[in-house]
């Protein structure tokens, strides 16, 4: 029987053929995520307007959070997660690219393998237990070696003053750090794999230096892909909850310094929402959901921009 | 094509209908959710029972009181379970007529890390609430020191620390606070997530326990059960009575067995800083939430035997798991209400 026999046996037998079905599944599945997604949406904003008509404007712009007397300002949670989830990816950036360099361009083949697997279980490990160790380990090591450093070198600045109390804004930077380092590093890695083996023996026929190769070969190729996996890892930094919150030391306040507690979106809606009984309370949890969604919406969209933007000046500068 | 099709009708058909018939089988399951901190004792509670009654089976999820509360004012559960009672505009909005039952207490303890002072540290109401409002901050303050003359007190100040999450101890806690001092009353208040003056926030007793134990010079509040499991030394209270008393679980059933005099019979009430020499003052109640008219009459009837059953045999196992069991003349009081549900 010849192929067009079975494929025209098959259509006379159901009426339909394999590209309609194919192509129904997959509009099927990618409507149901929109679908889920504006549910969300509009649930969120459905429960957070009561928060709305009673707060106003005045919930991003106030610091008095008051479950007790109904007052819900939340600036402090805002301003938690855009310092520490910024500044552990500024820590963690270089860091990541650097050891995918090295493991894709300068380690040997079997030592890269080896790091790079060991990386991927660094990706791995549940935030729980990043938790764990931050509050168990990190956090009383902080206190009584690197924040007294820090106080005794650096205390004229202004980041680094107050009491050494372990739990704070600089251990969730640095767990967070930890966290997103896997990411960015296998997803770079991956990245810079693809990079053609012909434009960096180019590099080198026209006598480039190892250092040099990476840097006009290797690097410019990679950058966008390098940028996504930066995205990535600030979508993870952001959105964490559990290791933060049991290292964060959960105190709502705007301080310049590092070392004070502080607190986090996503650490105060874990916190406070199984035992908010107010209406009003959890309408105010629920606004903070929404306004964490937006706030990540805002950072995917400048760093979407910033990519092609170097997209853009890469390919009109003529390489 | 339509072979397979009819093949999977058939199939599933049959899937349903002997879902269907194993469910009208199958033994009463009677759904339940709230407070995680009597939880241990209630999985305890159930699976026991499931030997005395095999035909009843219990679902409990421990969501919190809040998620508690919420669930059985919308009767998506059959009782709920709370660390804090509804207040008078809450139970209006409930559907029904929705009663508390007490079915055990927990006392909340205080726990601190002082290099060089082991056990037995003694505080007064006046200065715990002056220490969590930040008015007093060194170790060494003559009003610690008068109260503790034997140890060594150094001059370091005081690191507070509370509970970040939404937590029952946390309200038994500033209910406390609140009853003690009118300037916490005022400036604070009580409640499961409150503003703290000052202070770290730790997730859970765990997190506080962890912060206490890693850093020196603390002072926290974890349950009675988590601090006696992990033997974390705690302070004595100074109670109403003018008796400085260990938190201990006698002292918490004393707590209630000296409100029984003034209990309301709704059970609605606070233990906090209650009469009697050996009553601890950091107590409270956790509750059961059950509709008084119950609408399966059948699932109700099952309900009122747990309940029966809870009220007798369970309360000897409170004690084990370190819960405090009601006291007699107390539980006497909880089986009158129990009897009115229908």
């Amino acid at each position: 029987m010849s192929q067009a026999a079975i494929t025209s046996r098959w259509k006379i037998k159901t009426g339909l053929n394999g590209d309609f079905i194919f192509k129904g599944i997959t509009v099927l599945f990618a409507f149901s995520i929109l679908v889920i997604l504006f549910l969300m949406i509009y649930e969120m904003v459905e429960q957070s307007l009561p928060s709305m008509a009673k707060s106003g404007w005045r919930f991003i712009t106030d610091q008095n959070w008051d479950a007790v007397q109904e007052e819900f300002g939340a600036l402090p949670y805002i301003y938690g997660s855009v310092v520490s989830s910024i500044l552990a990816l500024a820590l963690a950036t270089p860091l990541s690219v650097g050891s995918a360099i090295f493991i894709t361009e300068i380690a040997p083949k079997r030592l890269g393998a080896v790091m790079a697997s060991l990386v991927e279980l660094l990706a791995a490990i549940p935030s729980v237990i990043y938790g764990l160790w931050g509050v168990l380990v990190m956090a009383p090591w902080l206190q009584s070696t690197v924040q007294p450093f820090l106080i005794d070198h650096f205390g004229f600045l202004p980041f680094f003053q107050g009491a050494p109390y372990g739990v704070s804004m600089l251990a969730a930077i640095f767990i967070l750090m930890i966290m997103v380092v896997p990411i960015i590093t296998s997803i770079s890695r991956e990245v810079l794999l693809a990079v053609p083996r012909s434009q960096k023996e180019a590099a080198i026929a026209l006598g480039a230096t190892r250092w040099e190769m990476i840097r006009m070969a290797v690097l410019p190729y990679g950058r966008s892909g390098i940028l996504g996996a930066v995205i990535l890892g600030m979508g993870r930094a952001i959105g964490e909850t559990m290791a933060v919150t049991m290292v964060i030391g959960n105190t709502p306040q705007i301080s310049l310094s590092l070392l004070s507690p502080a607190y986090t979106m996503p650490s105060v809606i874990a916190n406070e929402f199984a035992e908010a009984t107010s209406k009003i309370h959890s309408s105010a949890l629920m606004e903070i959901g929404l306004i964490l969604l937006v706030v990540t919406l805002i950072i995917n969209a400048m760093a979407r921009l910033l990519i092609w933007s170097v997209t853009r000046r890469q390919s009109g500068g003529g390489r | 094509m339509f072979n397979f099709v009819r093949n999977i009708t058939l199939s599933l058909t049959i899937i349903a209908l002997t879902a269907m018939a194993g469910q009208a089988s199958a033994a009463t399951l009677i759904n339940g959710a709230g407070a995680t901190f009597p939880y241990p004792l209630y999985s305890k509670w159930f699976t026991e029972y499931a030997k005395v009654d095999p035909t009843v089976k219990f679902n409990y999820q421990s969501i919190g009181s809040g998620g508690g509360i919420k669930q059985i004012t919308a009767q998506t559960v059959d009782f709920g379970a709370s660390d804090k009672f509804l207040g008078d505009d809450e139970l209006r909005r409930v559907p029904g007529r929705l009663l508390h039952i007490p079915t055990v207490m927990g006392a909340v303890v205080v726990t601190y890390n002082i290099p060089g002072v082991g056990k037995g540290l003694k505080l007064t109401p006046e200065t715990l609430a002056d220490i969590y409002l930040g008015k007093l901050n060194k170790w060494n303050d003559p009003r610690i020191v008068r109260d503790n003359p034997t140890l060594k007190l150094p001059a370091k100040p005081i690191i507070v620390v509370h509970r970040s999450d939404g937590s029952g101890t946390t309200s038994i806690f500033t209910d406390y606070l609140s009853s003690v001092n009118q300037q916490w009353g005022s400036k604070v208040g009580k409640g499961s997530s409150v503003k703290w003056p000052v202070g770290l926030g730790g997730k859970g007793n765990e997190g506080v326990a962890g912060q206490i134990k890693t850093t020196q010079y603390t002072i926290g509040y974890v349950e009675l059960a988590y601090a006696v499991e992990n033997k974390l030394p705690y302070a004595s209270l100074k109670n109403k009575s003018g008796v400085f008393v260990e938190p201990t679980i006698k002292s918490t059933s004393a707590a209630a067995a000296g409100a029984a005099k003034s209990m309301p019979a709704d059970f609605r009430v606070s233990l906090v800083n209650q009469p009697g020499r050996d009553a601890y003052p950091i107590v409270g109640f956790t509750w059961l939430l059950v509709y008084q008219d119950q609408k399966d009459k059948a699932k109700g009837k099952k309900l009122v035997e747990f309940l029966n059953w809870e009220l007798k045999q369970g309360q000897k196992m409170a004690a084990n798991i370190l819960y405090a069991p009601l006291p007699a003349n107390v539980a006497k009081m909880v089986e009158k209400t129990v009897r009115t549900i229908k």
